[in-house]
């Protein structure tokens, strides 16, 4: 699918940290619901064929969200993220780790921060992502890299192109 | 010399042969007949991809399999064009979900 919404993706590997803008075309408060009610974000947040699955999300500072992506063959990625502010329909912050099914983290971890704004009817998040360490972000990539083998070889040929192409 | 990454991948060919062997370890035959290639032209091929530890052989007997060497993959500086597709994936089913919500709202 291709539009025309603004989409920028930059990655800065000597401070660790991965920016990414994206606009969409809906207003603030639907947007700001997608990325914080669980019953919304679970029906996006997993690149297909993943799913995501919330166990609970205490949408609060302080509270958390715990939840998996769920692989097609139900193999279970468990996750945690911890509300450490929250400035409605404008920010939130969250500190993201993996973890095992019983909760327990494995660190280190991500601070995500989530910036919201409207214009023209078009929202605008603006997404910073820094990780502790550069082998999280790797580990980060790697999920998502090794479900890329398994898809079809249409999408490595084209990714193998894309790189390629640099 | 030790080859270069991208030029590696830049050969459409080979390009193939790793988009094949991602699949399924291959031996050189296999990979000779499957591309309608010489022993010696898919040689050539190979030292390429495994100079730069793209792929990697392992003996079974008298035949050498070749396997994706993913974790190589993983360390070409672009494998963030991979993280930055999920990231389009997830927004792009955002956007679907976002105009239904809309629809239903009206």
């Amino acid at each position: 699918m291709t539009n025309d919404l603004l989409f920028d993706f930059t990655v800065d590997k000597t401070t660790k940290t991965v920016f990414i803008t994206r606009e969409f075309d809906a207003e603030l408060s639907l947007v700001w619901d997608a990325f914080t009610k669980a019953e919304i974000l679970d029906q996006w947040v997993a690149p297909k064929p993943w799913t995501s699955r919330t166990k609970y999300m205490d949408f609060k500072v302080g509270g958390r969200r715990f939840y998996a992506m769920v692989s097609p063959e139900g193999q279970e990625r468990w996750a945690i993220q911890k509300y450490t502010s929250i400035s409605p329909k404008t920010n939130f912050k969250m500190f993201n780790t993996f973890s095992d099914k019983d909760e327990n983290p494995e660190l280190p971890g991500s601070d995500w921060d989530y910036t919201f704004s409207e214009k023209n009817g078009k929202t605008k998040v603006s997404i910073t992502i820094y990780n502790e360490s550069l082998a999280r972000l790797e580990k980060m990539i790697e999920m998502g890299f090794t479900e890329g083998f398994k898809m079809s070889m249409n999408n490595l040929e084209n990714l193998l192109t894309t790189l390629s192409q640099k | 010399m030790k080859q270069d990454i991208f030029q590696a991948i830049a050969d459409p060919t080979r390009r193939a042969i790793l988009t094949l062997i991602a699949m399924q370890a291959l031996t050189p035959n296999v990979m000779a007949e499957k591309f309608d290639m010489s022993r010696q032209a898919v040689s050539k091929h190979i030292r390429v991809l495994q100079d730069c530890e793209l792929i990697k052989p392992e003996h079974s007997g008298r035949e050498i399999y070749y396997h994706l060497n993913a974790k190589k993959m993983k360390e070409i500086d672009n494998w963030l064009a991979q993280f930055r597709k999920i990231w389009e994936t997830q927004f792009n089913q955002l956007d679907t979900i976002l105009s239904t919500i809309k629809k239903q709202k009206k």
